[in-house]
């Protein structure tokens, strides 16, 4: 009986704890019109978390696409395919790495940061002192966040593939010797825009609601203490990371589901 | 000017969980355009009264009365129409960390008003100056003390010259001269536009110098006495006696309830 009971208890205070995370993320859908009439808030936060988040994407971007082409090139080398790497290469920044790598190191640098803002801001009372100036924090703050961290990370993955492909190039062209031509031209006939890029570029938005959403939701449901806070920002890395995988799996059988 | 009171709290109970009380069915008026100053030991509820009056949470049973409205959370359009009425001081300030001294102020100008920005930096400069910083108007907020920040946040309450103010220990932590300035602001903002002022303190002296009224509250949420500051001082009720002249013995317990001394020291065994 304790053992159900137990269950029972588990169960229901998930359930609580769901319900709760969506009457937040219905809240902030609704305090989106009221950010986006005010989108200098939206364009501050773009320049706060996509500068934040640049260094850490650009050089992930750049490692990547060096070990990638490597990779590619000894397995394609194999079977005498080793001019198809950049388009390989393309094929798996544009699709997949670029927008997943990229929404999980936005997790853990502009996510982070995040939910450690507003937690601080709630320790400090600044949430509440907003609230009794009538003036709706969610709007005033966590909207224009999520605004930007939504138009951020596409942005973001474009320059992660982007410079992944040009990693890919110095290592494929420049040291291994594969013809320019041919790896340029190949990603150029085989990358369709809107089934490729276009796809990626609305995995990356979704990764970006994820992202966002939990990093704000868990800075503004933490206990104001530094204990608090630091279990926050903890729990935002792992719930989005693990949230952007679990739909990344969900976005590509969508998506890419025929050849 | 109505007779009526500007804020009525009647019969409230309230606690955070089930398990603690904070208020225990207490009534209080407060009368409109005076000051009145809430007086109590820490952790006795005060800061907590002044939570139900600006909605951030509701009472467990009874209700607040807002000039004749019933508070309810749940009504977000009232909530929002109550609290652009009022003004509120935090105990700690509760400053925009990422926004200047100037724009601290300059806030709720900002967000709540359609004033041009030439106005709002003339209003701003004065309630600064009202406050005695229009020279740190440029500052960051980590550039300044803590009672500086009080002063700031003082400034910002009275930016949109709420017809209620609420200041939870406005005092604390600042030195004497800031303290006199503070108590002299706070009675001469009330005089001058006819606010309705509810002041939390620990401080004695000040909240006796500058109230119309004085409510001594005991922990366990509940009134133990309320008058002016003459009928107080001179009360003969034990608990008030003890509060009011700071004496360590009295039915004020310094000590949170405890075990016996022999039982936490294990002095009966050793004996």
């Amino acid at each position: 009986m304790n053992a159900l009971q137990r269950l029972g208890g588990i169960t229901l205070d998930l359930l609580a704890r769901w319900g709760h995370g969506a009457i937040f993320f219905l809240a902030l859908l609704r305090a989106v019109p009221t950010a986006l009439r005010r989108f200098g808030l939206v364009v501050t936060q773009i320049h706060a978390i996509g500068n934040r988040s640049l260094v850490i994407i650009l050089a992930s971007g750049l490692a990547v696409g060096f070990v990638l082409a490597l990779q590619m090139y000894y397995a394609l080398s194999t079977y005498g395919a080793a001019e198809s790497l950049g388009l390989i290469v393309n094929l798996s920044l544009v699709r997949e790495l670029g927008p997943v790598v990229t929404a999980l190191l936005f997790a853990g640098r502009a996510g982070t940061s995040l939910t450690a803002e507003i937690g601080l801001m709630k320790a400090g009372e600044q949430i509440a002192a907003m609230e009794l100036m009538a003036i709706d924090p969610r709007a005033r703050v966590l909207a224009p966040r999520f605004l930007a961290g939504i138009l951020c990370m596409p942005l973001l993955a474009a320059m992660f593939s982007a410079v992944g492909i040009l990693g890919a190039y110095v290592v494929a062209v420049q040291l291994i010797g594969i013809d320019a031509g041919n790896f340029w031209s190949i990603q150029q006939t085989g990358v369709d825009v809107w089934r490729d890029v276009g796809n990626g570029v609305i995995k990356s938005m979704v990764f970006g609601v994820i992202c966002t959403a939990v990093a704000l939701y868990q800075g503004y449901e933490t206990e104001a203490t530094p204990e608090g806070v630091a279990h926050a920002t903890t729990r935002t890395v792992v719930t989005a990371s693990l949230g952007v995988l679990a739909m990344d799996f969900l976005l590509t059988a969508l998506m890419f589901s025929t050849p | 000017m109505s007779d009526a009171p500007f804020i009525e709290i009647d019969r409230v109970t309230f606690g955070y969980d089930s398990r603690r009380t904070i208020l225990s069915d207490i009534s209080l008026t407060f009368a409109r355009g005076k000051v009145t100053a809430v007086l109590g030991s820490s952790g006795c509820g005060k800061t907590t009264l002044l939570r139900l009056i600006g909605g951030v949470h509701a009472a467990n049973s009874g209700r607040v009365v807002f000039d004749g409205e019933v508070v309810d959370t749940r009504d977000k359009e009232q909530l929002f129409r109550l609290r652009r009425r009022l003004g509120m001081l935090f105990q700690f300030g509760a400053l925009f960390t990422d926004l200047s001294v100037f724009d601290n102020v300059a806030f709720p100008l900002r967000e709540m008003t359609d004033l041009p920005e030439v106005l709002i930096r003339d209003i701003v400069l004065m309630k600064l100056n009202a406050v005695g910083l229009r020279g740190a108007a440029g500052l960051r907020i980590s550039e300044v003390s803590g009672g500086m920040a009080r002063r700031i946040a003082l400034a910002r309450a009275i930016a949109l010259d709420p017809e209620l103010l609420m200041y939870d220990e406005p005092f604390a932590g600042l030195d004497l001269v800031s303290m006199g300035v503070a108590a002299k602001l706070i009675r001469t903002l009330t005089d001058v536009t006819g606010a309705t002022a509810l002041l939390i303190s620990h401080d004695v002296p000040q909240c006796m110098a500058i109230s119309d009224w004085v409510v001594l509250m005991a922990n366990g949420g509940r009134v133990v006495a309320q008058g002016t500051p003459a009928e107080l001082m001179a009360s003969d009720n034990p608990e008030v006696r003890q509060f009011v002249r700071g004496e360590p013995d009295g039915p004020i317990k310094f000590h949170y309830p405890a075990p016996p001394m022999v039982e936490d020291f294990g002095l009966e065994r050793s004996a």
